[in-house]
């Protein structure tokens, strides 16, 4: 029970889609809160738009919402469910905000519901800036120089008083939009406006730059008692300047000797209790590599992305202990979760080394700037633990998936040492391995390195120490001794047979001639100091004692998918999670194997046991070799668990599932091909190439447009449409390195409606939860359309045929468990773009809203089970009376640079869903979920590509017909006249003082619809016109399908509730159906 | 070169040994889990004699510097390490650890699985190890484990002479017995105005009392509290005389003049991050804390004692009180160093008895 006696009914507030500077680490908080709410007999209300979370499962709260995060749908939540209190700090800042916002428009007073946590006054001081400098001032803590500004006059009176380089920063923003470094006025100007708009309330804070100072960060908790305890010390290797989510972090700290250690530590005690935080809060600070003098830099009073890196450093469970302490709990009443004897009131010890490494979208944003400031970039992160920073980082760097195993990247080869050298200074996603080159060619010395970075020696010096290893290994022979070192530094089998020359193989056996093995050890919170039974696990060359207890149970190995990434977001953890519980269900061993700091996967409790590693085969077989699993699971962790496969099969590993061989017949072209000619299933023509000649010839017989990418795609990298031989020869030379081993291929582009179906297989029928129908037509990435359960306009025919090839396919794959395949429907044929033999992007979200465990089912299906067995019958599965909608979610205002129009590349972060049994209203609520604030009147401007004249007449006339006063460019106003629609004539870009950017900048224009011409990849009027509406937070549609559903959605609206709520557990179980 | 630590059960722990095959030695071997403050830790007078293992595993990043250090000299037996950082980096840094070692003739085994060492301590508890050479004889060996655990520490850590720390005009005087006093204790009560004359351990109550001081200090140490009976018998004197505030040692010879008695842990609590409830406030404190003995709650069953403080660990004794004397003492560091900082005001109710004794 809790300690709050007049507490029964808690409503939870999760943190929406996954955005750049929001991931997966608050489903893990959520989820970890909901279940130790529960624990403690309290009925949970969950609220939450993202339906790829576990935390949106109808099993880990009472009643979950899947509803927009915004006031009017929680308010009216609030209005149906009464809950007594409402816990917010786990919903990241998104979270927080509308926690202000509901107390603010009085929601909270009128339904009587407390807030539980931190105060909002407690919040208040902490993120309103003019009152947290108050708050420092008070207390005597140190804060950079600073003021507060609401416009562009105080930014410029400030500078003038204390010079430059300044920081600005908006406040209420997540993830540190729209601010940055300045150096001079015309800096300045630019940064603070962009500020102002970005800002919930209008304001930027503008301060000292203390860029170049060590940056560090405390964890630290406090309970109602008062009692403060920090979690976790960690040191960013990036000084101050970059942000924190784009930076290497290390846990503990480093290089701060004790004096400086415990003055940042006192301070932060001091901080939290002058905030009256209740619960976990993050401090960063900047402290002074010269002088031990520092300066706080930023509080957050909430669980947030350095928490859940703390909770995975220590394994001290913030978010639950927070939760705790929320319902009245203090932290000398909570068990330590770790070791079950002590309290949760103790600073956790470690005896290992943690590296952080962000993972950035810049493979997936070939355009974008990827210099690192003060505005975060990353979409995801990895983390690692070894005994050595040598170990730790070159872990990191294998678990981030970029192909890179070592602190070198192939392209650096070709650079001259002028290059790297001029380099150095340069801040970004690849300064780490351009340190290492200037190492590894002596063309610098650590000193000069650290004196250009501001990267403290130590770390330069560890560096140092791996290229010097790298260079014995290069310039000498293989032996048992060359060999251990390397080992004994972190080296992956993989490196030291580049390195040396050897065979990959012959690496790996020597190390079992001479007996080099990792041992493995446990994360435990206090160094070994008690006894602790936390099932997970880290490996090490340095050590001599191996920890893990193997047991004698049937068990097996489930990969997880690694980083968050665009193309492989939270969807894959879930699906992991899923797989691992089956496993449990069934009576197995589950042991799971990520590295994903962030994720609900990589949380003790979960498996029977967890190993934090890099997901690669010499990672992966080691912990094999040890616990002699009977298989591996690979479907559920996206490409990275799949592309695992081949290797692990070819060293005797047994996969549980679909078969190898099968795989890559689903993968490979040609082999592909043949299946589909075998079965007489049509596909869009293509070819597979080698050459660019044959790409030529392949195109002009297929007939263009034609949709080109490379072979092994992962979320549509590098796939473009198009249009004609010049663009194709364009293609060919700078977006892919077409040889004999990355063939390219060549598909005929069917403009038609684009469907996606997930089914289970057992060898002998398949299930088919569910039919998604794309709103936008192909070309658009599957990732990045609004998908529809069930589908809206397909015929019964056509919907009979995907059934038809679906068990087809799935059948002569012989796929056990999940598989994914895309169609096109054209002209009422169906083909098949796609088959991907494991879990995709979709299946929670369908798992959801048609009730059915689908991982759970494959992956007993995996272990052998049959489909009947679990009670499901072949076939298509009767549609649901409601209708679902998943729309993208993007994180275009991070990302100067990135063209929002949408294509065949995935651009999109994250996903929300809209659930009604009205269709207009299920997508309402996907669109403003998605953060589009669809305007109910005003100014629609319409600038469209020639191809999309006709069909935009049509639109343009049903917008007017609703009131809208419709604004076009020169061509398309003449093509509205013709049909009588009276449509403003704006100015191009730059054609007249009042342009269309202009009108965006002043409020004139409220919604935009804008297609590209075909082919024109840089069309640079059409994109400053498109980052002017991200910028401006003004709704752009690239899609006339997405246009039409907006129209048809803004017609509901005329005429409907446009808030109506139901939890998923009433449409599942078939409840209030009147809406 | 290669060495390695063989403890009083016969497991071995493999290493490289700093400082050559001389430099071999023999101790009680314990664990500290701090991940900062290996020079506080080194010079620590409490350690004496005994072989330090440290659980983070890369000590010696930040090098050393005189303002770190604890006593005049480090006394400890030896030290053990994962990594011993070759490379440290800090502004502060004056030597680097190995330099330090090497001054301060430190013997030290490092690359060891201090992960699995300290493991083996916490179930087997602490014992008596060696560190030699993978070159030193059996017999040898032998040899330095059949010596006993010294129990004169107190006296080679002591001041042999008595030295005066002058204080501001108005501030109490306070004398210290130094059982192996930790500079920073000196200083905590220096930075309040205090003067402070320190006296060697043995000091008789008579000599103590002869300097008139507002309050007795009686500090941390080395060692088991029963091996300085004579002390205890001093200490005893000095009860009811004046204010008395103990730390570690000296908070366990004060229970043991009171007639308390004290028994030793299995593998004690040595560390940055222990967490002891104070039970007049209800609240907690993350202390610094190194002791390997503590009171028996038993035997203060029917004395004048009021048990302040406990460890929420495991719920021993770290704190208690004179139930109508200002005499008072504490298991645990306030002056940390290395440590958290949050136990500093205990000076300060020092000072306040000392003036409120005055003043009656």
């Amino acid at each position: 029970m809790p300690k709050k006696k007049n507490l029964n009914k808690i409503i939870v507030i999760g943190s929406g889609p996954i955005v750049i500077g929001q991931a997966a680490e608050f489903d893990y908080a959520g989820s970890q809160a909901c279940r130790s709410l529960k624990e403690e007999g309290l009925e949970v209300v969950l609220v939450n738009s993202n339906p790829a979370t576990i935390m949106t499962d109808a099993n880990i709260a009472d009643r979950v919402y899947i509803e927009p995060l915004t006031v009017d749908f929680l308010t009216a939540i609030i209005e149906k469910e009464r809950p007594d209190g409402l816990l917010a700090t786990l919903g990241g800042q998104a979270g927080l905000n509308l926690a202000v916002q509901l107390a603010e428009s009085g929601a909270l007073d009128k339904f009587n519901v407390e807030l539980l946590g931190t105060s909002i006054n407690a919040i208040k001081k902490a993120e309103d800036r003019e009152l947290f400098k108050e708050t420092m001032e008070r207390i005597g803590e140190p804060i950079p120089e600073s003021t507060i500004v609401e416009d562009i006059h105080g930014a410029i009176d400030f500078a003038n008083q204390i010079g430059y380089p300044l920081i600005v920063r908006p406040a209420y923003t997540l993830g540190g939009t729209g601010g940055g470094i300045v150096n001079n006025e015309e800096e300045l100007i630019e940064t603070t406006l962009r500020g102002l708009k970005y800002s919930m309330i209008g304001q930027v804070l503008i301060e000292r730059s203390i860029a170049g100072w060590k940056e560090i960060e405390y964890e630290v908790m406090r309970d109602g008692n008062d009692n403060c305890i920090t979690i976790c010390s960690m040191e960013n290797f990036d000084p101050v300047g970059v942000h924190t989510g784009d930076s290497i972090v290390v846990a503990p700290t480093q290089t701060l000797t004790d004096q400086e250690y415990q003055i940042l530590r006192s301070a932060s005690l001091k901080i939290i209790r002058a905030l009256e935080i209740e619960g976990g809060c993050n401090i960063q600070f900047a402290l002074d590599p010269k002088s031990q003098s520092y300066y706080v830099i930023e509080v957050n009073p909430r669980v947030s992305r350095s928490s859940a890196l703390a909770s995975k450093a220590t394994g001290y469970p913030i978010a639950k202990v927070s939760v705790k302490i929320a319902i009245g709990y203090t932290l000398d009443e909570i068990v330590n979760a770790v070791t079950k004897t002590t309290k949760a009131c103790f600073e956790p010890s470690v005896d290992y080394i943690v590296v952080k490494f962000p993972r950035w979208p810049f493979d997936k944003f070939v355009y974008a700037d990827t210099t690192l400031g003060t505005q975060m970039k990353a979409t995801g992160e990895v983390m690692s633990l070894d005994r050595t920073f040598e170990g730790a980082i070159l872990k990191a760097v294998r678990s981030l998936e970029i192909g890179v195993n070592r602190l070198h990247m192939d392209k650096m080869d070709d650079w001259d040492d002028d290059r790297i050298k001029k380099r150095l200074s340069r801040i970004d996603d690849e300064r780490l391995f351009l340190i290492a080159e200037a190492l590894r060619r002596g063309i610098a010395t650590p000193e000069e390195i650290a004196d250009i970075t501001k990267i403290d020696r130590w770390f330069i010096d560890k560096i140092k120490n791996i290229t010097d290893m790298e260079v014995r290994l290069q310039k000498g022979d293989l032996n048992a001794k060359t060999l251990r070192e390397a080992k004994l530094l972190g080296l992956a089998d993989k490196s030291i047979a580049e390195l040396t020359g050897a065979k990959l193989n012959d690496v790996r056996d020597m190390r079992k001639q001479f007996k080099i093995f990792p041992v493995y050890k446990m994360v435990d919170t206090c160094a070994a100091e008690f006894e602790a039974a936390t099932p997970y696990y880290y490996s090490t060359y340095r050590g001599e004692v191996d920890e893990v207890e193997v047991s004698n149970n049937r068990k097996i190995v489930v990969l997880g998918s690694g980083p968050i990434r665009i193309g492989q977001g939270v969807e894959f953890d879930y699906c992991s999670v899923h797989s691992v519980w089956a496993l449990r269900e069934a009576g197995v061993e589950a042991i799971i194997i990520n590295n994903n700091p962030e994720t609900v996967s990589t949380d003790f409790d979960i498996s029977d046991k967890l190993y934090f590693e890099p997901l690669t085969t010499e990672d992966v077989l080691n912990i094999i070799d040890k616990e002699k699993p009977e298989g591996v699971i690979v479907q559920f962790g996206g490409q990275t668990a799949i592309n695992l496969a081949a290797s692990l099969a070819a060293a005797g590993v047994k996969i549980f599932g679909t078969s190898v061989d099968n795989i890559d017949r689903a993968e490979d072209r040609e082999r592909f091909d043949e299946m589909l000619t075998e079965l007489n299933i049509p596909r869009p023509r293509g070819i597979s190439v080698t050459n660019l000649d044959d790409a030529i010839t392949g195109a002009a017989n297929i007939g263009y447009p034609v949709m080109v990418r490379p072979s092994y795609v992962l979320g549509g990298r590098a796939m473009e449409i198009v249009y004609n031989e010049e663009e194709l020869r364009d293609y060919m030379s700078r977006a892919v390195k077409v040889t004999p081993d990355h063939p390219v291929l060549v598909d005929r582009y069917m403009q038609g409606t684009e469907v996606e179906v997930d089914a289970i297989c057992d060898g002998v029928d398949v299930v088919i939860p569910g039919i998604m129908e794309h709103v936008e037509r192909a070309g658009v990435h599957s990732g990045d359309s609004i998908a529809v359960y069930p589908p809206q306009t397909l015929p019964s025919k056509v919907i009979y045929t995907i059934t038809d090839y679906t068990k087809r396919m799935a059948l002569a794959l012989n796929v056990h468990g999940l598989l994914n395949i895309q169609y096109v429907v054209a002209d009422g044929c169906v083909y098949v773009i796609e088959v991907n033999p494991r879990s995709s992007r979709t299946v929670p979200f369908l798992s959801k809203v048609t009730n059915i465990k689908m991982v759970n089912v494959a992956t007993r299906v995996a272990l052998g089970e049959t489909l009947k067995g679990l009670g499901y019958y072949s076939g298509l599965v009767e549609p649901k009376p409601y209708v679902a909608v998943k729309a993208p979610v993007f994180s275009f205002a991070k990302m100067q640079d990135v063209d929002i129009s949408l294509g065949p590349e995935m651009k999109s972060t994250g996903e929300v869903m809209g659930i009604d049994y009205h269709y207009a209203r299920a997508l309402y609520k996907a669109i403003t979920g998605a953060g589009m604030n669809i305007p109910k009147n005003g100014c629609i401007l319409f600038t469209v590509a020639d191809k999309d004249k006709e069909e935009m007449k049509q639109l343009a006339k049903a917008f007017s017909e609703l009131g809208f006063k419709i604004v076009a460019t020169e061509g398309t106003a003449k093509a509205l006249q013709s049909i009588g629609i009276d449509a403003e004539v704006v100015g191009k870009v730059h054609q007249r003082s009042t342009d269309i950017i202009q009108m965006i900048k002043l409020g004139k224009i409220h919604m935009v619809v804008n297609t590209q011409a075909p082919g024109k990849h840089i069309a640079k009027d059409g994109f400053r016109i498109r980052r002017a509406t991200v910028e401006l937070g003004v709704p752009c549609l690239t899609s006339l399908d997405t246009a039409w559903e907006v129209m048809r959605v803004l017609t509901f609206m005329r005429d409907r509730r446009l808030v109506y709520s139901l939890a998923i557990q009433d449409y599942v179980g078939g409840g209030d159906a009147l809406a | 070169m290669k060495g390695k630590l063989i403890l009083q059960d016969g497991t071995t722990f493999r290493g490289q040994l700093f400082g050559g095959s001389n430099a071999t030695t023999e101790g009680e071997v314990v664990f500290n889990t701090g991940m900062t403050g290996y020079q506080e830790i080194l010079t620590d007078p409490s350690y004496c004699r005994q072989i330090v293992t440290l659980t983070y595993p890369l000590i010696g990043n930040y090098g050393t510097a005189k303002q770190f250090n604890q006593s005049r000299k480090s006394f400890v037996g030896g030290l053990i390490v994962g990594e011993l950082c070759e490379k440290p980096s800090s502004s502060s840094m004056q030597k680097t650890l190995a330099e330090f070692l090497t001054a301060e003739k430190i013997p030290c085994l490092y690359d060891v699985d201090t992960r699995a060492l300290t493991r083996k301590i916490r179930s087997a508890g602490t014992m008596k190890g060696v560190i030699v050479s993978e070159y030193t004889s059996q017999g040898t060996i032998d040899e330095m484990m059949s010596l006993p655990i010294r129990k004169n520490v107190v006296e080679q850590v002591t001041t042999p002479v008595s030295y005066t720390l002058d204080g501001r005009a108005g501030a109490p005087y306070v004398v210290t017995m130094d059982f192996g006093v930790k500079r920073n204790i000196l200083d905590a009560m220096r930075k309040l105005g205090c003067k402070v004359t320190v006296v060697p351990a043995k000091s008789p109550a008579e000599a103590v009392l002869a300097l008139n001081p507002d309050g007795i200090f009686l500090s941390n140490g080395p060692g088991d509290p029963k091996d300085v009976p004579d002390i205890i018998r001093e200490v005893k004197k000095l009860i009811g005389q004046r204010p008395i505030f103990g730390i570690c040692l000296g908070h366990q010879i004060l229970a043991l003049a009171m007639g308390a008695n004290t028994y030793k842990l299995k593998f004690g609590h040595r560390g940055s991050n222990q967490p002891v409830k104070d039970l007049t406030t209800g609240k907690v404190a993350i202390t610094s804390q190194n002791h390997g003995y503590a009171i028996d709650a038993k035997s203060l069953e029917g004395l004048p004692v009021q048990i302040t403080h406990v460890s929420l660990n495991d719920g021993t004794i770290e704190g208690f009180r004179h139930t109508s004397l200002p005499i008072s003492s504490v298991q645990y560091h306030p002056e940390a160093a290395p440590g958290p900082n949050d136990s500093v005001h205990l000076f300060d109710e020092f000072i306040f008895n000392m003036k409120k004794f005055k003043g009656a």
